[in-house]
């Protein structure tokens, strides 16, 4: 479904602080795929969906979905084969608009958008069955603008707008790392639950080792640019935090160990 | 008594500018994006319609001319800044320099007198009451059809996806929207009313100067913050009609204090006075976030 060609990608190219933050990363996901990608800090865990959405160009290397290549697509190019959730909530929404603008404007997600009434009657309805799954209220508060939201409920959202228009990629960059525990926990699991549900092919970045081992079907380790460990069905299912560990200590060495323990 | 006397013209001129404040609101408040292309644009407006007025064409579609005028230049304003990566700021200033010359071109000298040509105006004066009525009256209909426009317009598809190119660019890209695009088109509209309100006023007073956008900015930022004071704008429909609102007591503000003795030109120090302290009290009190939000700066 998604196919990267040795993509390489540099910052700062050739100045004194060039950076290769990918380097000749060659990576073959096939649709339904749950891909977990964790790796230490500066691994380029995040440049890697940034390249692949189209918000960062790769210097080197082709990226295809499904045959066709996007190498050179812009964001909002992408955008009709893939959404994203971020780490920070703010990111993820538009603190000056209303929940159910924000999410007709996610609904419309790659389309055209017309000069016709956004948040009809039609799709509040929609929007309200949708909300009412978080289990958060929010299916009350239709028009509050996003911006009186807490961190969890605007991530929550932030995840349903990713999800309510069927993206065949979904890109979640640490997405639960700045909620409290409680809430990161149940945003995790509606992640899984609404990824399982429409089988969506994801690429979910986690610096938490139990998330990466516990959810999908596809692990990768990021480190330095490239992928140092690929495991996938039977193998990752049989994987440990310590087999992990003790194999990759050495590369790991931050938080992502802490967060394992 | 006072009131009495300064209340007519105050709103004659704050409808008048209205349009002018529901511009700057677009820009500035919807899109987050700092235009000022507006101090050009509005004499834009005058200069079209005036000459088009001299050359013989009728005065409705002369103004209409001068909106399409406005339009096009907010339009360039927005590639300067989003195709050729010109500072927001500086691509306005640079399309209102550029303007002036344009508009001195479009008119053929610094001024063009309409008094004794037709205009919008013209069937007022041959009518049996007080000029103000029947001026006011036209004035409010084309703000109520321009502020709803607008409203309709927000709420549309593309209007939404505009609300969020000035809130979270970010995201509505990674939603799929060309916001290089939007901003552009956003800007367009801005300048349209700004450049309507040029080509009424010009023929309501009876004449288009190449100086009569000066300050005008400035005038439509303190015309929002007073609307917005007034109106608390928490949705789009009272954005935009804090902006009309804000226009006609920031003229009514004017009126009272040329009669009670300000020099017509201090004018626009005053103005500017009045800009500078409701957008620095809030900072001087150390509230985190200022009036305006700014983006490309
Ligand atoms: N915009 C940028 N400019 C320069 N260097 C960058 C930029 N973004 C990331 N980097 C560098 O690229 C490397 C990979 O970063 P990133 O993908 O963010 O890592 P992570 O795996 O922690 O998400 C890091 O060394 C980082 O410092
Ligand atoms: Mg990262």
């Amino acid at each position: 479904m998604l196919t990267l060609q040795e993509i390489t990608k540099i910052f700062n190219k050739n100045t004194q602080d060039e950076k290769r933050a990918l380097h000749r990363l060659s990576l073959e996901i096939e649709a339904g795929d749950f891909v977990t990608i964790i790796g230490s800090n500066g691994a380029g865990k995040s440049t890697l969906l940034d390249v692949v959405a189209g918000t960062l160009m790769v210097d080197e290397g082709r990226i295809l979905v499904d045959g066709e290549d996007v190498t050179r697509a812009p964001d909002y190019v992408m955008a009709k084969h893939l959404a994203r959730v971020f780490q920070n909530p703010l990111i993820g929404t538009a603190a000056s608009m209303t929940i159910e603008e924000n999410l007709c404007l996610a609904q419309l997600r790659g389309q055209r958008r017309r000069l016709r009434w956004g948040v009809t009657k039609a799709r509040r309805e929609r929007y309200k069955d949708m909300l009412a799954v978080l289990g958060l209220g929010l299916e009350n508060r239709l028009k509050d603008k996003v911006g009186l939201l807490s961190g969890g409920q605007r991530q929550s959202l932030a995840l349903l707008m990713s999800t309510l228009s069927m993206p065949r990629l979904l890109l979640l960059d640490e997405h639960t790392a700045a909620l409290d525990p409680r809430m990161a926990e149940k945003v995790m699991e509606l992640t899984d639950v609404i990824i399982r549900d429409n089988n969506l092919t994801t690429l979910m970045v986690t610096h938490n080792m139990h998330q990466a081992l516990n959810y999908g079907n596809h692990m990768i380790m990021l480190h330095q640019g490239n992928i140092q460990l690929d495991v996938r069905g039977q193998a990752k299912a049989r994987l440990t935090v310590n087999e992990v560990l003790s194999q990759f200590g050495e590369t790991l060495k931050d938080e992502t160990l802490l967060c394992a323990t | 008594m006072l009131l009495l006397k300064v209340v007519p013209i105050s709103l004659e001129q704050g409808l008048a500018y209205a349009l002018v404040a529901l511009g700057i609101a677009l820009t500035f408040r919807v899109l987050a994006f700092p235009d000022l292309t507006v101090d050009g644009s509005f004499p834009l407006g005058g200069a079209v319609a005036a000459r088009l007025i001299v050359e013989g064409v009728d005065p409705t579609l002369a103004a209409l001319a001068g909106t399409l005028a406005g339009f096009v230049a907010g339009c360039l304003t927005g590639i300067l800044n989003t195709r050729l990566k010109i500072n927001s700021l500086l691509a306005g200033i640079l399309m209102m320099t550029i303007l002036y010359s344009v508009n001195l071109r479009i008119m053929g000298r610094a001024n063009i007198q309409l008094l004794d040509r037709p205009t919008i105006f013209s069937p007022f004066e041959a009518m049996d009451m007080n000029r103000y009525v029947p001026v006011i009256l036209l004035f409010l209909a084309v703000i109520f059809l321009c502020k709803l426009l607008t409203d309709l317009f927000l709420n549309t598809e593309y209007g939404l996806a505009l609300q969020a190119t000035g809130d979270n660019e970010d995201m509505i890209r990674a939603f799929g929207v060309n916001t290089d695009n939007a901003t552009v088109i956003g800007l367009g509209i801005s300048n349209a009313f700004v450049a309507l309100s040029g080509a009424l006023i010009a023929q309501d007073q009876g004449f288009s100067d190449v100086g009569m956008g000066i300050g005008m900015i400035v005038a439509g930022l303190a015309s929002i913050i007073i609307g917005e004071a007034l109106v608390k704008p928490k949705n789009v429909f009272r954005l935009t009609f804090a902006a009309i609102v804000g226009s006609v007591v920031y003229r009514l503000i004017i009126a009272v204090g040329l009669r009670l003795g300000l020099a017509p030109t201090d004018l626009k120090l005053a103005t500017g006075v009045m800009v500078i302290l409701a957008l620095g009290i809030p900072a001087f009190k150390g509230e985190r976030e200022g009036k305006l939000k700014l983006r490309g700066v």
